[in-house]
């Protein structure tokens, strides 16, 4: 386990990135489409320049939990792969790291959208 | 009353009925939720690698993240999901969360639609765009790193 100050930095530089999001929501009514899409393409960066390593060995989920980490493992692996199955590992690479996380979402999703009927939404 | 009067009065009326979000609370909300999602993330994490000390970094990631899909996806079909995200906003979409709920929500929602073209491709409607623009990218910086 780690210290629990760390818990800290994960709890407020997660709540930071959510943050940022919802500035965004608040002030351009942007989409769950385009923030996501947004926040990811800002993970693949950020590992695509390199900086994204030690920005996680701080933050850790902070960093990881939110989608900027889903584009980070994309980048990570692609650059990864390319080291060892050259032109093969630029297209393999990405979904290679992340297929769990995928494949995780399209099975839970099958299962949940055959089990569970959608309700009418109350707020 | 003119076509432009009509849009602008209409606009008017969208302005009226829609859900106000309220800025500083929904700024609070999103902070905390979305903090809480990534230290329980953290927390899955660090028990998973005292239970499999050989466990790879690098996979045990991957497993907080399924567990985090899962754990979303079932709040999701239970109807508690879309009551947390109401307060949370961008708290519950930005975690690996909102991908998931993203992919499940619509499943649900258009299986009556038939199994193939209702839930099946419905299912990609939000994370769809995610999965292209992530995978482009990465090609993208594969190849960059490949000729450099």
């Amino acid at each position: 386990m780690l210290p629990w100050y760390e818990y800290f930095i994960v709890f407020g530089i997660g709540g930071l990135i959510c943050m940022i999001g919802q500035i965004l929501v608040i002030t351009t009514k942007i989409t769950t489409a385009r923030i996501l899409v947004l926040f990811e393409m800002i993970g693949v960066a950020l590992a695509a320049i390199g900086i994204y390593e030690p920005i996680s060995n701080f933050a850790k989920a902070g960093i990881n939990v939110p989608i900027v980490g889903f584009g980070a493992s994309l980048a990570k692996g692609a650059i990864e792969a390319v080291q060892t199955d050259g032109l093969l590992g630029a297209f393999s690479g990405g979904l290679a790291a992340v297929a769990g996380g995928i494949a995780a979402a399209i099975v839970f999703g099958s299962l949940i959208g055959s089990i569970f009927k959608a309700r009418t939404k109350k707020y | 009353m003119t076509e432009l009067e009509r849009n602008e009065r209409y606009n008017q009326y969208v302005e009226a009925k829609i859900a106000k979000t309220h800025a500083w609370p929904s700024l609070f909300n999103a902070f905390w939720i979305g903090g809480l999602i990534c230290v329980i993330g953290q927390l899955f994490n660090d028990m998973l690698i005292a239970v499999f000390p050989t466990l790879q970094t690098e996979s045990a990631w991957s497993y907080t993240l399924i567990f985090i899909i899962f754990i979303a996806s079932f709040l999701t079909g239970l109807g508690v999901f879309d009551k947390i995200a109401v307060h949370a906003g961008a708290g519950t979409i930005i975690p690996i969360t909102g991908f998931s709920n993203s992919i499940v929500s619509p499943a649900m929602e258009f299986r009556n639609e038939g199994i193939v073209f209702g839930m099946c491709a419905k299912m990609f409607v939000i994370a769809g765009p995610v999965i292209v623009f992530g995978t482009v990218a990465s090609t993208i910086v594969g190849l960059i790193y490949l000729f450099i």
